[in-house]
């Protein structure tokens, strides 16, 4: 709904400006494209990563020792792999976030925490592949640390606000 | 930094994966998946990217950028002071974090790897990143979103009976993050040097 509009809005404009929207839109068009096309190594080198930790149990033995220490936080053991994939991968976590509001409800305090997790978080290292890998840059100096602290602030955060709010 | 994290992150997984004698095919085969996902997502990001860097240069060739741009100048020049007298960065900046609080995700990250590489052109380290990109890459990557479409719609398939109440939770939550990154990107900033 939003989309349209914007879009309504964007070309309304152009004509009555007198841009050529065509020639324009296939221009822009091409340039996205080719940023895409640029990027395809660094999301490989990212998948690649993610997956060799999933499939070699390293992430469930990080979810198992990490879930008995946020614990006594107030954070239930069953969004443990989803407050460890969210910074990581946005398709997993989705997935993750999908069953944990079918297994225990949407309006169930885990169901409500993971949701609030869920949304108030982008996937940081893919953010970071992508927009650094864009341009090649390789140093990305405080970038990562500064991602994943904002990360656990956001997500500790969630925890005391749907405590607060909801229980 | 990234060559670090990268490569001994892979290479502790197949330790471990010897370690505790897993199964070592399994481990082969996401392996060998892992170039077909990359291609489904690149794939599937090629459309809407393509499309979304159309219409962005339509809304640039006809002023509306430069609209949005004048309305929010001073808040984004605090934010960004390298960018003082860089118009057009700072405007695909502003116009980056416009659509990712309105919660398109899809406008914002052709909007936000365009900023990228306007900043890029003016960067004297090309393979180093600079304090504007990295304070653009915090404000994207706290995900502050007016309306959280997909949660919402996740919530509303799995039956919720009020699939908007997390709203509020969600962008007090991700405000927080973001002003806890915006300070650190600031303070590290200084001794984090190029």
């Amino acid at each position: 709904m939003i989309l349209l509009i914007i879009c309504a809005v964007i070309l309304a404009t152009g004509l009555w400006r007198g841009v050529s929207v065509f020639d324009e839109f296939v221009l822009g068009a091409k340039q996205g494209a080719l940023i895409v096309v640029r990027l395809f190594p660094y999301v490989l080198a990212m998948i690649l990563a993610v997956n060799l930790l999933e499939a070699s149990g390293l992430m469930a033995l990080l979810v198992h020792h990490v879930g008995n220490v946020v614990q006594g936080l107030g954070m239930p053991s069953e969004v443990v792999p989803l407050a460890l994939l969210r910074p990581l991968t946005g398709s997993g976590s989705l997935a993750v976030t999908h069953g944990i509001l079918a297994e225990h409800g949407p309006d169930s305090f885990v169901g409500l925490l993971a949701s609030t997790i869920q949304g108030s978080n982008d996937t940081t290292l893919y953010v970071l592949t992508v927009y650094f890998g864009a341009i090649g840059v390789k140093k990305m100096r405080h970038g990562l640390v500064v991602g994943l602290l904002s990360d656990m602030a956001s997500l500790f955060a969630a925890v005391a606000i749907v405590h607060h709010l909801f229980n | 930094m990234m060559n670090t994290i990268w490569g001994v992150g892979v290479l502790i997984s197949i330790g471990y994966m010897f370690l505790v004698g897993g199964d070592a095919q399994a481990l082969a085969n996401s392996l060998a998946r892992s170039g077909e996902q990359a291609l489904a997502l690149t794939l599937g990001l090629i459309g809407t990217v393509a499309f979304w860097s159309g219409m962005n240069r339509v809304a640039e060739a006809a002023g509306l950028l430069k609209a949005l741009g004048f309305l929010l100048r001073p808040l984004f020049v605090r934010l960004f002071p390298s960018l003082r007298r860089e118009d057009r960065a700072l405007r695909l900046v502003m116009s980056n974090v416009c659509a990712t609080l309105l919660g398109l995700g899809n406008a914002a990250t052709p909007l936000g790897l365009e900023a990228m590489r306007a900043m890029q052109e003016q960067n004297p380290r090309q393979d180093t990143a600079t304090d504007a990109m990295c304070t653009l890459i915090v404000m994207n990557t706290t995900g502050v979103t007016v309306f959280p479409a997909t949660v919402v719609g996740l919530r509303l398939a799995a039956g919720s009976e009020n699939p908007m109440s997390i709203i509020g939770a969600t962008l007090l939550a991700s405000l927080f993050g973001l002003s806890v990154g915006l300070i650190a990107d600031r303070l590290l900033s200084r001794w984090w040097s190029r």
